[in-house]
């Protein structure tokens, strides 16, 4: 498919035609959900779904009427936090793997292994409790805590530290620093693109979280924004689908953007992938 | 949540095998490893460690409604569920659910790749298009997706009355319900699943597809016979990967179906919540728990496996 030898024209408007269908049958959800958010609830609810009574007010509704903006709040907070925390925590623990020598480094090492391989999805009943214990349930804390490191974040780090080149190190060694300051201003610096990566990475686990924040928080006042969806839907406004729509739109709409500037990243990433 | 190693990983291990960071033996080595790896190590024993030697203990023991252990039952609860059929039918719609939205992703994502790989004009758009679903969260697709098969007022209603076609009951016809989460479930996974194929498609030589022209090779013949064996590690990687995402599938079941109608969507994590949250039964949803954990264990194993094999050939 890459180099055909003879682009001819039939070809080409093949191509195009199968590209712009399939475009449109992934994109079709998008258009029709976004669609039928600027649409009255009565109109859908009559089928009439080329209604020409389009208007902001569901979205008005949904800011006004629901505490979506407190969702999305709660939901920025925990994921920016966890997105930090394990920055931190993970940057270190991978730093003390390649550049430490101690005992057990090998066999701790294999410990964070087992960890990738057992879901967090299996363990919620004795978390649970833990949790329940320490007075954490329905609070930012039981959002964040158990979420600050992560072993595959630390794995990830690993790998790119472990490029790090010699040379760097032993300038370091001769210069005298010690493994705070290699850490933080040759280590650190030098692996920026893998901590954008796992920035990335542990935002967006955050932010999609469901069982967890499901299980463990019941107000309005820590319900992250997944489970917050679930509850405008759930509740009264069961049939109200013009707002719900409408709140589905201001949660995707932004991340929508977000990729769409990110692609130019996303490219050089990719490019970079296929050089290895 | 827990992923596994992305197939660029590979490469830096291998490189990282050749020249090993020489250590300077320091005494001080010691702190600095508890100071930096301390508070990784601490939150890993209580959140990971501890909850697994925990549910393992539970699952050999009858509980009370309260979670508390009281009478030790061995192996019984495993025992009661493989005997159980709504447990096994249980894990018969995962199955289902697991190996065709694994196949279905795969193969969709295979081919958008290879035709967003072509050199055109203009195509950088549909890559960008096909991607993004990433974007896209739990709560999100799942209402987007159930106004689409909402039997009064949806979209496919609209449409089959519209074309006088028989409205299909997605929701409450328990085989269609099946397929609604299995739809659902392969449009949120498409976007990086193509991304990582188209990824890979990219970084084939082109000098391979130049001298299979050359030698007359259809196009065809030069998918199948190029570039499927070329990413065929990256096809194994996405694959494994869904595989594990869709055996621990919780929010959307719970958004469109709620295990229902009549279990049909009542799959493994589902049911483990349900069991212990709601039924109270923390014994048996612990030995679910262990279940669970032995299944993805064992495709993440073979995954280190196979991404280890690779890197030494």
């Amino acid at each position: 498919m890459i180099t055909s030898n003879k682009p001819n024209r039939l070809n080409k408007v093949l191509s195009y035609l199968l590209l712009v269908v399939l475009a449109v049958v992934i994109l079709a959800p998008f258009f029709i959900g976004i669609w039928t958010s600027f649409l009255p609830t009565m109109d859908i609810a009559q089928g009439n779904f080329f209604s020409t009574k389009v208007s902001f007010d569901n979205y008005v509704a949904a800011f006004t009427k629901t505490p979506i903006v407190r969702y999305l709040g709660n939901s920025l907070v925990i994921s920016t936090l966890t997105m930090l925390a394990q920055l931190v925590f993970c940057s270190m623990s991978a730093y003390a793997f390649v550049f430490l020598k101690f005992k057990y480094r090998n066999a701790i090492f294999i410990l964070f292994l087992i960890t990738m391989m057992l879901p967090f999805e299996a363990e919620i009943i004795p978390n649970f409790t833990t949790v329940k214990n320490l007075g954490m349930l329905d609070n930012y804390s039981v959002l964040l805590i158990p979420f600050l490191t992560s072993a595959f974040g630390t794995f990830m780090l690993r790998q790119a530290f472990m490029q790090t080149p010699t040379e760097l190190k032993e300038a370091a060694d001769i210069e005298g620093l010690n493994h705070f300051q290699i850490y933080w201003s040759i280590v650190l610096p030098y692996n920026k693109i893998s901590m954008i990566t796992l920035g990335a990475y542990s935002f967006l686990g955050a932010w999609n979280q469901y069982l967890w924040p499901m299980l463990t928080t019941f107000s309005n006042d820590s319900r992250l924004i997944q489970n917050g969806l679930r509850q405008l839907q759930s509740e009264e406004t069961f049939n109200d689908w013009g707002m719900i729509q409408a709140s589905a739109a201001i949660i995707v709409i932004p991340t929508i953007i977000v990729l769409f500037v990110g692609q130019h990243y996303f490219k050089s990433g990719m490019n970079e992938g296929a050089v290895k | 949540m827990l992923k596994s190693t992305t197939p660029t990983m590979v490469g830096s291990e291998a490189k990282a095998k050749k020249k090993r960071h020489s250590f300077s033996l320091n005494a001080k080595d010691k702190y600095f490893a508890l100071l930096f790896l301390g508070p990784s190590l601490l939150l890993l024993s209580v959140f990971v460690f501890y909850p697994m030697f925990r549910t393992l203990y539970i699952s050999m023991f009858l509980t009370n409604t309260l979670g508390k252990t009281t009478v030790f039952n061995g192996f019984g609860n495993y025992a009661t569920l493989l005997s159980s059929p709504e447990y096994i039918a249980s894990m018969g719609s995962t199955l289902f659910y697991v190996l065709a939205v694994t196949a279905l992703t795969v193969s969709i994502g295979l081919l958008l790749a290879n035709l967003a790989s072509q050199k055109l004009a203009g195509i950088g758009i549909f890559r960008t298009l096909y991607s993004i679903t990433m974007g896209v969260s739990v709560s999100v697709a799942a209402i987007f997706w159930l106004f689409i098969f909402n039997p009064s007022t949806g979209f496919f209603t609209i449409i089959s009355n519209a074309l006088h076609l028989p409205v299909i009951n997605w929701l409450t016809d328990p085989k269609m319900a099946m397929w609604a989460v299995i739809i659902t479930t392969v449009w949120m996974h498409l976007g990086f699943t193509f991304l990582i194929l188209l990824g890979s498609i990219s970084s084939v030589p082109t000098t391979l597809y130049e001298a299979a022209s050359v030698e007359g090779a259809s196009e065809r013949r030069q998918f199948f016979k190029i570039t499927i064996p070329m990413i065929s590690p990256t096809l194994f990687f996405v694959s494994t990967i869904t595989l594990i995402d869709s055996f621990k599938s919780f929010g959307l079941i719970d958004l469109i179906t709620k295990g229902g109608p009549t279990n049909s969507t009542n799959m493994l994590v589902y049911r483990l919540y349900k069991d212990a949250f709601y039924s109270g039964n923390y014994g048996q949803a612990s030995s679910e728990a262990i279940i669970l954990t032995i299944i993805i264990a064992f495709f993440t194993f073979l995954q280190f496996k196979f991404l280890e094999k690779r890197v030494n050939y």
